[in-house]
């Protein structure tokens, strides 16, 4: 919960965390060091310094760290796990739905948590995803349409065997789609975070959501186009919010034409811990204000609602979530350093 | 390298060479980027350049074609007998090197994996430098009290005439290093500004085009500013420069150099 100085208390969803193992016994090889490698300088390159951590606690912090930072000393209220299975590179899988999924047992309102897909898996993935959505009551998956898989480079949302995931996703009530459309991982093309294929499924496919993450930077124009069209086409913050930090001119740029494109009912927060960490996302951000002659240009305004919208209120909407419900449902469960021993 | 030798020193040749390359989305130079590490020359004429990228996961498209470019850079030197490029750390480090090793085009190194015609990829990339060092300029000229209406009219010739002060001169020069990638005649009684499709600016909707440009600038910005970070965060010994960066178009008090 983020406290406004006027005393206004702001529910805080954040919609991008992860809880991985980075760690030497979980690396099975080179591509999975370089990978953890990458994170660390994601978090290096945009994190304040006083927030930098050492690349041993990185590789590794486990769950009463992730509370901590994410409950305690951060302002998020709850937590999606978006998972990144990696299980070429990583013993146990880098960052799965079932390690995830322990923590949410421990503390069931704080998380929510998310499976995966992967098209090509074909039959065996679509009993996957029923087992998934079986185990673990998942309303949301991330998807990697750039992640190679032996000779596939990657695949569309709007190729045939895809369709065929989302129609189950439909039937099993798994709603939200968030895609990684951004910086990307193994690309030999960079067609393969194109965006248009969201423009394609988001058609077909009215039932549910995609939320483009990181906003398909580095192309943001064609992400703002087919969003502008699209009425269930959300933008994900994710490693966009951090140049609030390093390049604040740069952030406000990005945000002003997200708002003016897409609008502030479509735009959530995530933090992508523990890349970087919601305590000095969240004060940045609720400090922040458009400078004058970028809300000029755009005619954006990144007002005090539009800030609730963009922390929690729409997150709470693609996932069902009643806020004044969930408040009670934590204040009654006080769960904070229950694991920390 | 020395400045008044005539002639430079070999290795010195290639750096220059190479400094000419362009990492296609950054739209800098490679050498500036701190992407080369090493250029090493043998008495029988053999360089050896050592590169690397800001991950290990950079598309290997755009390594290879940084790659390709500043092997044939170096391969115009009349000295030069062979050349060994190194990549390192890389995902694709082995296929890339033995593609250049061997000469073969992306596809021959890669095989069914790549899909992408390098070609289209690089003249995709010029077009959008060609965006971005123009929005530059317009926002340069517009910010220092140029009309719009007598802006967009200039002529090559006559936009080569308001070089008069350095920051302007390079803003124009390197505007003009890729004026001919969107088309038309260059001589000097042509139109100085055109849109990708060579036509010459409308002043009236000048204002649209540019917010139009500036998304492209900041999609720039963002590869710029993540890729320098990722170097320097990776390898300590780069220093992070600011980017260059024009988000306005009218404040100049606001605009970045």
């Amino acid at each position: 919960m983020f406290r406004t100085q006027d005393g206004e208390d702001i529910f805080i969803i954040d919609g991008h965390v992860h809880l991985w193992d980075g760690s030497k016994a979980n690396v099975k090889n080179v591509h999975g060091q370089q990978f953890i490698d990458c994170f660390y300088a994601y978090h290096k390159n945009l994190s304040p310094k006083e927030y930098l951590w050492p690349k041993e606690k990185f590789d590794q912090y486990g769950e009463a760290v992730m509370y901590e930072d994410l409950f305690v000393t951060g302002y998020d209220d709850m937590a999606i796990c978006q998972p990144t299975y990696l299980t070429d590179f990583y013993k146990n899988g880098f960052n799965t739905t079932e390690a995830n999924y322990v923590v949410k047992k421990k503390y069931p309102h704080r998380f929510i948590v998310n499976g995966a897909f992967d098209p090509r898996d074909g039959e065996a993935g679509l009993e996957r995803l029923e087992e998934l959505a079986q185990l673990y009551k998942i309303q949301g998956v991330k998807l990697y349409t750039a992640e190679w898989r032996g000779d596939s480079k990657g695949y569309k949302l709007s190729d045939p065997g895809a369709y065929r995931f989302l129609e189950r996703c439909e039937k099993l009530g798994i709603r939200n789609i968030h895609v990684h459309k951004g910086p990307t991982i193994l690309p030999l093309n960079r067609d393969a975070f194109d965006v248009a294929d969201i423009d394609d499924v988001a058609t077909s496919f009215q039932n549910l959501n995609f939320i483009v993450e990181h906003c398909g930077l580095p192309r943001l124009d064609d992400f703002c186009w087919i969003a502008t069209q699209e009425t269930n086409v959300y933008g994900g913050l994710a490693v966009v919010l951090p140049f609030i930090h390093t390049r604040p001119e740069y952030f406000a740029h990005v945000i002003s034409e997200l708002l003016f494109w897409i609008g502030e009912d479509r735009i959530l927060y995530g933090s992508d811990y523990a890349i970087w960490s919601p305590k000095w996302l969240i004060d940045k951000f609720m400090a922040f204000e458009l400078p004058e002659s970028v809300a000029k240009e755009t005619g954006a305004k990144l007002s005090l609602e539009a800030k609730k919208k963009i922390l929690g209120l729409n997150a709470a909407r693609l996932y069902g979530i009643d806020i004044e419900a969930q408040k009670k449902l934590l204040e009654q469960t006080p769960q904070s350093a229950v694991a920390h021993a | 390298m020395s400045a008044a030798s005539a002639v430079s020193e070999p290795a010195a040749q290639v750096w220059e060479r190479l400094a000419s390359v362009i990492d296609p989305e950054l739209d800098e130079s490679v050498t500036e980027l701190g992407f080369v590490t090493s250029v090493d020359v043998d008495a029988d004429g053999g360089v050896s350049v050592a590169f690397r990228l800001p991950t290990y996961w950079c598309a290997a498209n755009f390594a290879y074609l940084m790659a390709a470019d500043m092997r044939a850079a170096i391969a115009n030197l009349p000295w030069v007998t062979g050349i060994g490029m190194t990549l390192d750390e890389h995902m694709y480090a082995n296929e890339i090197n033995r593609g250049m090793a061997q000469n073969l085009s992306f596809r021959q190194a890669f095989g069914d994996a790549a899909n992408d015609d390098l070609d289209a990829v690089r003249q995709t990339f010029l077009v959008k430098a060609f965006q971005r060092r123009q929005a530059a300029l317009l926002a340069h000229l517009l910010a220092s009290g140029r009309e719009a209406e007598a802006l967009v009219r200039l002529t090559i010739g006559e936009l080569a005439s308001l070089a008069d002060e350095p920051e302007r001169a390079h803003l124009i020069s390197r505007y003009m290093e890729r004026r001919h990638v969107c088309g038309g005649a260059m001589d000097e009684a042509q139109p100085a500004f055109i849109d990708i499709h060579g036509v010459p600016l409308d002043p009236a909707t000048l204002g649209a085009y540019l917010r139009e440009l500036r998304r492209v600038g900041v999609n720039a910005e963002f590869n710029s500013a993540l890729c320098r970070g990722l170097l320097a965060a990776r390898y300590d010994d780069v220093e992070e420069k600011p980017v260059r960066f024009y988000p306005r178009t009218r404040d100049a008090s606001t605009i970045r150099t």
